[in-house]
């Protein structure tokens, strides 16, 4: 018999080395553990001791696999398996009744199908819903990963976490900690994040069931996360298998590989050549932020050369100020005197508990002032930030105000005539440029891209590293990698293709730097030449304290930039100024008494006022006031409300919904609520009710509908509005209709304000994509032609025609039924134009601003708009429609672009129009993942800066979240203030 | 020095003057093809530059010069074209641009104008740039697609169809290395030769020299191995340009497969078929109708020479007919659906499958509009009709990184590999 032969599986994934080393069937090695980006430095030691104490210099089978891996392989010629494909070999020799593997790594997300087609689904451009994901909560939470994982275990509620990045979900989940969410049902709610993604995204539709067995180091140490996937998965314990040594699942499948493909080698040559230092090949044009020391040293000379004063509380008699920014990760509290000094500063990571930070600040405040026998008094408060509302009821300070005015009044403290300002702190990028002393535009990162410094302080402790030791790493790297400058998710992957390629830590650092200032400059200002910014440049934010991320950012612009000696605290002493020039001598902040007996107490609960059914959470505080968030309307939490006012897309919503007649027909048949039908009904309901059909509606939107059709949708990268369709074909399909219309428009009423007037390819196909992939469509008549609506003598021809195939329908009757719907699509349009005309006469006669909310006619869907309407009519606007505005116009709009979508043409046409009124200010909506947006909204801006007026864009997604959007709502309200008193002024 | 010259619009023309004076760059996007393409131009009396640059530059460029969603195609196309104002090498101020135009309802129809606002925001307003389309979108007096010189282009991308099949077909099994290569280089070199002496683009001709074409290749020493096929559909961009698609033909070389990428003829076909189907499904002129027809049949009819010429040697796979592929689609989505490469990129799929490729990628730029509907749109109904199917969709944008992409695919080859092997 032959002697067992050793066999080596070595799995290199994105952030850790496994592995494993069989002799026959016996595990006689294993090993787990992080790489710390030094691959080739930890499978040299991880190889040279297995040689010595296990293999004892036998020769042996080896296989590599893993995400990074690959290079690994290709250098030293060691046989790669795919890792995946590992996974499947593995699952076949240990478990081969098993039907479907989830598998979930550091960053990658694997669902192999292995029952009936097999099939792998892994996260491509995406990382969300991994372990990193997971890791970079934990941080976010202040907690240890077994905390975490406990914690979990035992939650009272879920909240609705985004689960398809990992950014995205901070942007959830960052204000639930703000607003005092507790941590046992945050780290439950985030793994639900992680299953639902899994499902969601990765399954893209294809049902899991059957034995399912959960592979990789997520799904092995936390037990919470275990627990949500067989609970969502509705396993019993038979079908739900979480293999012994699952973390070493793929490298026993690298071991299995090995057996087939190669004959024994020695190890040791692998070891030489993996010892040998390579020359490094990477692809970089960057050069280095400092050639060397004294470059640094000038440049810090040059940084350092603006003063802030300091000053004892203990020196100090009169009048203090205090502003506090309670941002997103961090709290950042300063108390000024009346000559701009600092008695007090702090600048702290707030753990998610933004509440306990500010206590115990005011406390050492209040400490200092009555060791000074109360010299000073506290004379006015006013925070900012994330956390606002939720600080500002606690210790009942004076004023909140909307973030980019603090930053905006402090920078222009230091540079009285700074005409940028760009704050780059934990996970947001907020940039503003200012004109005439009031800010003009303003640039907040898209949903998708923000957390860049935060990223950069987790992906510093991911390799061992302090965020301000890993940024100095970078200061004097020779040829920092070029990490790309799209999403900081995607960033993961290009540092793992940096670590591939052997660059070193310095590199990496630098070349993170860099990307998060291209990042900023590219994606969010989208600018083009350093004098579009201005020349008058202010930075701040926590991220700029480092001077690895500052150089790189005026290297990339070419211009010195100021950064203030309390970059990190800019926002707070912008908070402290505001209080000192609008204090009225007391402040109603909390007394030193009442802080001692301070308390705060976390409830939720949910909203049953509206179908939103909104998840509230109750802070109730020791002096009686309540604080309520997690509500998307200001109507039911005790704050203003504006009833009277023109909310048009509530408006539109609700005529649309209650077209349909009542009556009952001998026919009905099922129109999906969904995209152009937003737009459409009115004609397709009058053409249906006058051919004897009832009508009948998909039901409202929501989460739970959209969930229900989730698992068939085939692109995950489709926009929201697209993916909400699959869960109204579901609603249909449980109704009693006789068939569903939705039929394919590459056409659209042509409104002549254009070239020509197409739908975009998602809405004018959609419907090929619900007969391909929703399989219960079969069980029911499914109307899907293609049809124009653009000529109605041919409309008539083909709608009979195509009907006649379903239908005993009638020649004439169709002619009739054509003539009429025509006409209430015309009375329609009428109906909104007259709508528009009285709220204008309104908003004028009482003195309103006008806010018109553009986008896309399904944006008035409240699921998908999220209650952006109501928050602006919240605010005392009045809010219109585009296409009110659109239909309106005579003219058409010179475009600089193809001016080709029906559409789209209602966007510029509305931009013109609000360029002619005083009170009107246009908000284009945009669908995260909408294509033909990235080319409207460069020209609805150009419109209207053209015309003097300001642009804001609100990207949305199934996040619904509103933090970011009242920013930019409140900063919209605060800039136009601002420039009615600079026009006042200048017309004194 | 010419005059600028401006339309109604605004838009500068490019002019007769012009002509004479500028030189024209042309992005690569298929790079024998467009080589092609460039001698006709020049026999027409056009001073032309195909553009071959890549690098990190081409992707700066387009980062900073249009939206950063807009799709990667645009952003490459325009940042090969800023990258090549700015390198010095061409007199600025004597320098037109060339771009394609396809009129339909995808935002690619935009790229020109994107085009052009990037210009004037990178300080070059006074370019010309021309648009090559059969829509009849934007004239310029000094470029006139005229019916002989649509004929001529058409032709043109008939040789490269023709060469492209065929290297793809023999290289990966050549007994020396280089061979291949060679033979398209002698052939591209052969074909500008005729057409400086305004010849190779009647149908005789074609037929003749296809004939010539299929016997030198067929005439090139190979081993006689069996390989694994996989096929490359998408985005028509990303399908074939090196720069979009990280060079994934000669990825896919060293990985010791064949592939088989379907022409851009039936593409061609296509957009004119569309044109009759609009007319079918919403009404419309019948005389534009016969007219199409009639550029379809000619169309028709060249491919057919082509394909005969193929058979005939009976040593390559010849693909199929439009109308055969146009049918073998027709159980899974309506001919209506036109944008972007619309249906007819679901039929290549099926084009694939039928002729025993079962191994495919389905290429396209991230958020690719069309490609929702046509590409992962259809692929789950593909794989139930053909269980036999093995497709990866693969997104190609300036984030992606190519260990990523090279991973879902080799993961496909693998599965490929296991089937190869027990067959």
């Amino acid at each position: 018999m032959e002697r067992p032969n050793f066999r080596v599986g070595l799995d290199v994934g994105s952030t850790t080395i496994k592995c494993v080393v069989l002799k026959g069937e016996d595990i006689v090695y294993k090993s787990y553990e992080r790489h710390k980006a030094m691959v080739r430095e930890k499978s040299t030691e991880l190889l040279q001791y297995i040689n010595k104490h296990i293999l004892k210099n036998q020769p042996v089978h080896i296989a590599v696999t893993g995400s990074s891996g690959l290079g690994l392989s290709q250098e030293n010629n060691i046989p790669f398996v795919q890792e995946v494909y590992a996974t499947q070999i593995a699952s076949r020799k240990y478990y081969p009744d098993v039907d479907v593997i989830i598998e979930l790594g550091g960053e990658d997300a694997k669902i192999l199908f292995l029952s009936g087609i097999t099939e792998v689904r892994m996260n491509g451009s995406c990382a969300g819903g991994t372990g990193a994901f997971i890791d970079q909560m934990a941080v976010l939470l202040g907690l240890e990963l077994d905390e975490f994982d406990k914690l979990s275990l035992n939650y009272n509620k879920l909240y609705t976490i985004a689960s398809r990045c990992g950014v995205f979900a901070k942007s959830d989940i960052q204000p639930l900690v703000n607003q005092g969410a507790q941590k046992n049902d945050l780290a439950a709610s985030i793994f639900q994040a992680v299953v639902n993604q899994t499902i969601g995204g990765l399954a893209q539709g294809r049902e899991i069931k059957g034995k399912v067995a959960f592979l990789g180091g997520p799904l092995t140490f936390f037990n919470g996360l275990r627990k949500r996937f067989v609970c969502s998965l509705n396993l019993n314990e038979e079908n739900a298998i979480f293999p012994e040594n699952s973390q070493y699942f793929v490298a026993l499948g690298a071991c299995e590989y090995a057996k087939s493909t190669t004959s024994p080698i020695s190890l040791d040559a692998i070891i030489k050549t993996l010892s040998v230092e390579r020359k490094k090949q990477i692809n970089t044009n960057i050069p280095p932020l400092f050639n060397n020391e004294e470059e640094y040293n000038e440049f810090l000379k040059r940084q350092n050369s603006v003063l802030v004063n300091y000053k004892e509380i203990s020196d100090y008699e009169g009048k203090a100020y205090l502003g506090i920014d309670a941002g997103s990760t961090t709290t950042k509290i300063v108390l000024i005197t009346s000559n701009d000094e600092i008695l007090y500063s702090k600048y702290i990571s707030n753990g998610g508990n933004a509440v306990s930070i500010v206590l115990d600040a005011l406390k050492e405040i209040y400490k200092g002032i009555e060791d000074n026998e109360n010299k000073t008094v506290i004379a006015g408060s006013v925070v900012t930030g994330y956390g606002e509302e939720l600080i500002k009821n606690a210790f009942l300070l004076d004023d909140g105000i909307v973030e980019t005015v603090a930053h905006f009044t402090s920078a222009r403290y230091f540079m009285p005539n700074v005409d940028f300002i760009i704050d780059i702190g934990g996970q947001d990028i907020k940039c503003f440029k200012l004109k005439i002393g009031a800010i003009d535009s303003i640039m907040l990162n898209e949903a998708c891209s923000s957390g860049c410094g935060s990223f950069l302080e987790t992906f510093a402790t991911a390799l061992g590293y302090s965020a301000p030791e890993f940024a100095k790493k970078g200061l004097f790297a020779k040829t920092p990698i070029d990490l790309g400058s799209r999403c900081t998710v995607f960033m993961n992957s290009s540092v793992k293709q940096a670590q591939k390629d052997g660059a070193t830590i310095e590199d990496i650092s630098a070349g993170l730097s860099v990307s998060i200032v291209k990042n900023a400059v590219y994606k969010v200002i989208r600018a083009n030449d350093p004098k579009d910014l201005g020349k008058n440049i202010v930075v701040q934010g926590g991220t700029f304290l480092n001077d690895a991320v500052l150089r790189a950012f005026e290297k990339e612009l070419g211009v010195n930039v100021l950064r203030t000696p309390i970059s990190g605290l800019m926002g707070a002493y912008g908070c402290a100024l505001y209080a000192k020039n609008n204090s009225t001598d007391r402040s109603s902040i909390i007394s030193s008494d009442a802080l001692n007996n301070f308390k705060h107490t976390v409830t939720a609960t949910t909203c049953k006022h509206c179908p939103n059914h909104c998840r509230l959470t109750i802070n109730k505080f020791a002096s009686g006031k309540t604080f309520i968030s997690g509500n998307k309307c200001e109507k039911y939490t005790g704050n203003q409300s504006n009833k009277d006012g023109y909310n048009m897309v509530e408006y539109k919503y609700n005529l649309l919904a209650n077209l349909p007649s009542k009556k009952n027909k001998a026919r009905k048949i099922g129109i999906p609520m969904v995209l152009n039908m937003y737009d459409n009904l009115p004609f397709w309901t009058t053409f249906f009710e006058n051919l004897d059909f009832k009508v009948v509606l998909s039901p409202r939107s929501s989460r739970e509908l959209y969930t229900n059709g989730q698992h068939t949708i085939p692109s995950d990268t489709v926009c929201y509005p697209a993916k909400l369709v699959h869960g109204h074909i579901e609603a249909l399909l449980e109704t009693d209709v006789d068939a569903i219309f939705y039929p394919c428009m590459t056409y659209n009423f042509d409104e002549h304000s254009g070239d020509n007037h197409y739908n975009c390819p998602v809405v004018a196909y959609y419907p090929e994509v619900i007969k391909s992939n929703v399989t219960a469509i079969k069980n029911k008549k499914f109307i899907m032609d293609y049809i124009g609506i653009d000529r109605h003598k041919d409309f008539e021809k083909f709608a009979f025609k195509i009907l006649s195939k379903y239908f005993d329908i009638n020649k004439k009757q169709v002619k009739l039924a054509t003539k009429k719907a025509y006409a209430a699509y015309e009375l329609y349009k009428k109906n909104l134009s007259e709508y528009a005309n009285k709220a204008i006469d309104y908003a004028n006669k009482n003195n309103k601003q006008i806010i018109v909310l553009a986008g896309r006619p399904y944006h008035i869907d409240p699921e998908i708009n999220h209650g952006i309407d109501r928050l602006i009519s919240s605010y005392g606007a009045v809010v219109l429609t585009a296409d009110a505005l659109s239909f309106q116009s005579t003219e058409k709009v010179k475009t600089k672009i193809l001016n080709q979508w029906t559409y789209h043409a209602r966007l510029y046409s509305a931009a013109k129009e609000v360029s002619k009124h005083d009170n009107m200010n246009l908000i284009q909506l945009v669908s995260f993942g909408c294509g033909v947006d990235a080319i409207t909204t460069d020209e609805v801006r150009d419109i209207l800066e053209g015309n003097n007026k300001l642009y804001t864009q609100l990207k949305i997604d199934e996040i619904s979240n509103l933090g970011a959007v009242k920013i930019r709502i409140r900063s919209l309200f605060a800039a136009i203030e601002e420039r009615k008193n600079v026009k006042n002024i200048s017309n004194l | 020095m010419s005059k600028l010259i401006y339309d109604k619009t605004g838009r500068i023309l490019f002019t007769k003057e012009m002509k004479r004076e500028y030189k024209i760059l042309i992005p690569n996007m298929l790079p024998i093809h467009f080589e092609l393409i460039k001698n006709i131009l020049e026999e027409e009396g056009y001073d032309c530059d195909l553009l071959s640059s890549n690098g990190t530059n081409v992707v700066k460029m387009g980062l900073q010069n249009v939206h950063n969603d807009t799709c990667y195609p645009c952003l490459l196309v325009v940042g090969q074209f800023i990258d090549a104002l700015e390198s010095g090498k061409y007199d600025v101020n004597k320098t037109a641009l060339f771009i394609t135009q396809t009129g339909g309802g995808c935002r690619a129809s935009n790229y020109i104008h994107l085009l052009r606002k990037a210009l004037i925001k990178a300080g070059y307003p006074q370019v010309p740039v021309i648009s090559v389309n059969l829509a009849g979108l934007e004239k310029n007096p000094g470029f006139k697609l005229r019916i002989p010189l649509i004929k001529k282009m058409a032709s043109a991308l008939m040789y490269g169809d023709m060469l492209m099949l065929l290297s793809n077909q023999v290289r990966p099994y050549e007994k020396n290395k280089g061979d291949t290569k060679k033979m398209t280089s002698y052939w591209v070199k052969k074909m500008a030769d005729q057409y400086k002496n305004s010849t190779g683009f009647g149908k005789k001709i074609m037929a003749k020299n296809f004939n010539s074409i299929v016997k030198d290749y067929a005439n090139i020493p190979i081993e006689k191995t069996k390989k694994i096929k996989v096929g490359i559909v998408g985005e028509i961009y990303v399908k074939y340009s090196p720069l979009a698609n990280n060079n994934l033909a000669e990825f896919l070389y060293n990985e010791d497969v064949e592939i088989v990428v379907p022409g851009i003829m039936d593409f061609i076909i296509f957009k004119v078929d569309n044109r009759i189907v609009d007319i079918d499904l919403y009404g419309g002129s019948k005389l534009k109708r016969l007219i199409c027809d009639k550029f379809k049949k000619y169309l028709e009819n060249v491919q057919k020479i082509f394909i005969e010429s193929i058979e005939k040697f009976d040593v390559f796979l010849a693909p199929q007919p439009f109308e055969k592929i146009k049918s073998a689609v027709k159980p899974y989505i309506g001919y209506g659906a036109k944008m972007g490469e619309g249906w007819l990129l679901t039929a290549e799929m099926i084009e694939l499958i039928n002729s025993g490729v079962e191994n495919i990628i389905c290429t396209q730029p991230f958020g690719c509009l069309p490609n929702h509907i046509v590409g992962k749109g259809m692929i789950r109904k593909i794989t139930n009709k053909n269980p036999q199917a093995n497709i990866v969709s693969v997104d190609y944008d300036p984030g992606a990184t190519k260990v990523n992409q090279e991973n879902r695919i080799k993961l496909m080859l693998a599965t490929a590999r296991e089937r190869f092997e027990n067959n």
